[in-house]
């Protein structure tokens, strides 16, 4: 792991020049709205001009083909892409009402509210009991019986609470790979964000897990907005009712999924998805 | 591309003229065998002449008053051969050195691991490796004629010989052991687990205290282990920082004797082959080597017991 401190400081200088002459008008129906948003790795352009606003209690969807910038686009949105020392990046991006890169707008504090499940399942080498209650423990919650609860509700949340219930105690990596993604979610439910951010959550799943977790992300949009990036168009054809098409970097198309699939706009949208490329 | 290179012609040409390396190929394990039985019986050696001669100690010190004597008096009418003053030495010194390396070594190595950019470890973990290359006779040096007027400054009490002193440098001297292995330990942790704590909104601290080092801790512990056991094993700092005091006593400022010490103490005395005295000192070989023996075997144990599954 390398130090983010010093990248840091340039990175939310450069994001923060762009923001003193750009206002953002959020309305409540939006959480999440980029402008201009570019971005860098190193020489490599691999966001360019991405401008889009992510509805509210809706499950929005990135598709396409393999490094057109869907996993940099979403780890861009909890700030989890300055992991990498190399990131540059200018634009702005507003959850809500809150500027993301202002420095007053703590970084664990926007990753609070905006949870992330990702691509392989990653839970911690502990309990799931302990896996669930880690977000909590971090925010201060200390109460066992107060964890009790939080667990057996995410675990719910994440429809796995049957399947482990008598094995609380066990460690996580005992479970199916569909299980641990699952538990994944549940972790990411034990803090209640707002937003979920989801990188590919089913591409290491068999069939019936991924049915599973398809089926879960429509239960969750009840109570949260999720963003879910898959290469699979079939998936966010299913579940999404928002689709952005990245190609490049750039965002060739964003409209409602029935739209963009059925009556695609513009040519490359129709060759992708018709399976000309990509 | 030169066309006419057929490379089945000239792989089947060498096949032919490598009958020799053939031979050669199937004599290899035979060599590199009995090249490994010589070290285990050369081990194995050493073990029986250890144990041979303890026995033989055994028969002239009964092992009771070896192990429960508080007096150690090698030398003399009424010898005297109880092994606590050297072991009261050795256990404080260890547990002195330990005091300094553990929360260094360990801080060390979550500097390392955790915050420093890929530059500076790639700076400062071969500078560490130096640090452990240092021979110890140069430490011993270090603490008698550095650390210890220092420490007189501010303890009025400090004997010129006294184990506090050694214990401290042994300390340092194993900084560089600790911080490497369970830096070692804690980079191996993959970064998808850091991953998972960052996007919950765990700081950096966090993911490290609560995640990173609970998936590392067996290596960790079996650095701490390994590192008391060197602690136990060093000679050459005490010997020189420590004198030759065989007091049975638990104040630091004193001089006192380790095992290691009273070892190199004899050898160098000239102990006349057969005697008591010189038996004495396959009796504390034998210890050492049995403390030090348990010492690995519980770094092994914690390795396996707690190595969590990912
Ligand atoms: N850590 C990184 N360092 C340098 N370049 C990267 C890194 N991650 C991704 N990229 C580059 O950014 C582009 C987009 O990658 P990514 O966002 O992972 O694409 P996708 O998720 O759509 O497959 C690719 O060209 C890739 O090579
Ligand atoms: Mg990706």
């Amino acid at each position: 792991m390398s130090t983010m401190t010093g990248k840091d400081k340039k990175f939310t200088e450069v994001a923060q020049n762009k923001e003193n002459d750009t206002t953002i008008n959020t309305s409540n129906k939006t959480v999440f709205e980029t402008k201009d948003l570019n971005l860098w790795y190193g020489e490599d352009h691999a966001l360019k001009d991405i401008n889009l606003k992510i509805p509210e209690n809706q499950v929005t969807a990135i598709i396409g083909p393999s490094g057109c910038g869907k996993s940099t686009f979403i780890k861009t949105l909890n700030r989890m892409v300055e992991m990498v020392p190399i990131v540059k990046v200018s634009g702005s991006i507003a959850y809500r009402d809150k500027r993301i890169f202002d420095p007053r707008y703590r970084v664990e504090e926007l990753r609070t509210q905006v949870g992330m499940v990702f691509q392989k399942p990653n839970p911690f080498p502990k309990s799931i009991y302990d896996n669930i209650a880690y977000g909590p423990r971090i925010h201060g919650i200390k109460n066992k019986k107060v964890l009790d609860q939080i667990v057996e509700k995410s675990l719910r949340g994440a429809a796995i609470w049957d399947e482990v219930k008598d094995r609380l105690n066990e460690n996580a990596y005992g479970l199916s790979g569909g299980q641990q993604q699952r538990i994944c979610i549940a972790r990411c439910l034990a803090i209640e964000p707002d937003v979920i951010l989801m990188d590919e959550p089913t591409s290491a799943l068999d069939p019936i897990s991924t049915l599973k977790v398809e089926e879960l992300v429509q239960e969750l949009k009840k109570d949260y907005s999720i963003i879910i990036v898959t290469h699979n168009m079939q998936q966010a054809a299913r579940i999404s009712d928002k689709t952005a098409f990245f190609l490049n970097g750039e965002v060739v198309e964003f409209s409602d999924t029935n739209e963009l699939f059925s009556n695609p706009e513009d040519k490359r949208t129709e060759d992708y998805i018709t399976g000309r490329f990509g | 591309m030169d066309k006419n290179i057929n490379v089945r012609d000239m792989i089947h040409k060498n096949k032919q003229s490598m009958n020799i390396g053939r031979v050669w190929e199937k004599m290899v394990p035979k060599v590199l065998l009995s090249i490994a039985i010589i070290s285990i019986l050369t081990t194995i050696g050493i073990l029986a002449t250890l144990t041979v001669e303890t026995i033989a100690f055994f028969r002239e010190v009964p092992i009771l008053d070896f192990f429960t004597g508080t007096k150690l008096k090698p030398l003399g009418a009424n010898a005297e051969f109880g092994v606590l003053p050297l072991l009261t030495g050795t256990i404080l010194s260890t547990i002195i050195a330990m005091f300094v390396a553990i929360p260094v070594g360990l801080m060390t190595a979550v500097y390392l691991s955790e915050y420093a950019s890929d530059k500076v470890r790639r700076t400062l973990k071969p500078l560490l490796e130096v640090l452990a290359g240092i021979p110890t006779i140069v430490y011993g040096f270090f603490a008698y004629t550095f650390v210890t007027p220092i420490l007189r400054t501010f303890i009025p009490g400090l004997d010129p010989t006294n184990i506090l002193s050694p214990g401290l440098v042994m300390g340092i001297m194993i900084i560089p052991m600790v911080a490497s292995l369970s830096e070692d330990a804690m980079s191996s942790v993959p970064s998808e687990m850091r991953q998972g704590a960052f996007a919950l909104g765990a700081t950096r601290l966090e993911t490290t205290w609560r995640v990173v080092i609970p998936a590392s801790i067996s290596g960790i512990i079996a650095s701490f282990v390994l590192a008391i056991s060197r602690a136990i094993g060093e000679t050459m700092i005490v010997t020189i920082a420590s004198g030759s005091s065989k007091n049975f006593t638990f104040d630091i400022t004193q001089s006192m004797q380790t095992m290691t010490a009273y070892i190199v103490e004899v050898t160098g005395g000239e102990a006349p082959a057969g005697s008591t005295l010189y038996y004495s000192l396959y009796a504390v070989a034998m210890t050492l080597f049995v403390f030090t023996l348990i010492m690995n075997l519980l770094a092994q144990y914690i390795s396996r017991r707690f190595r969590e599954e990912y």
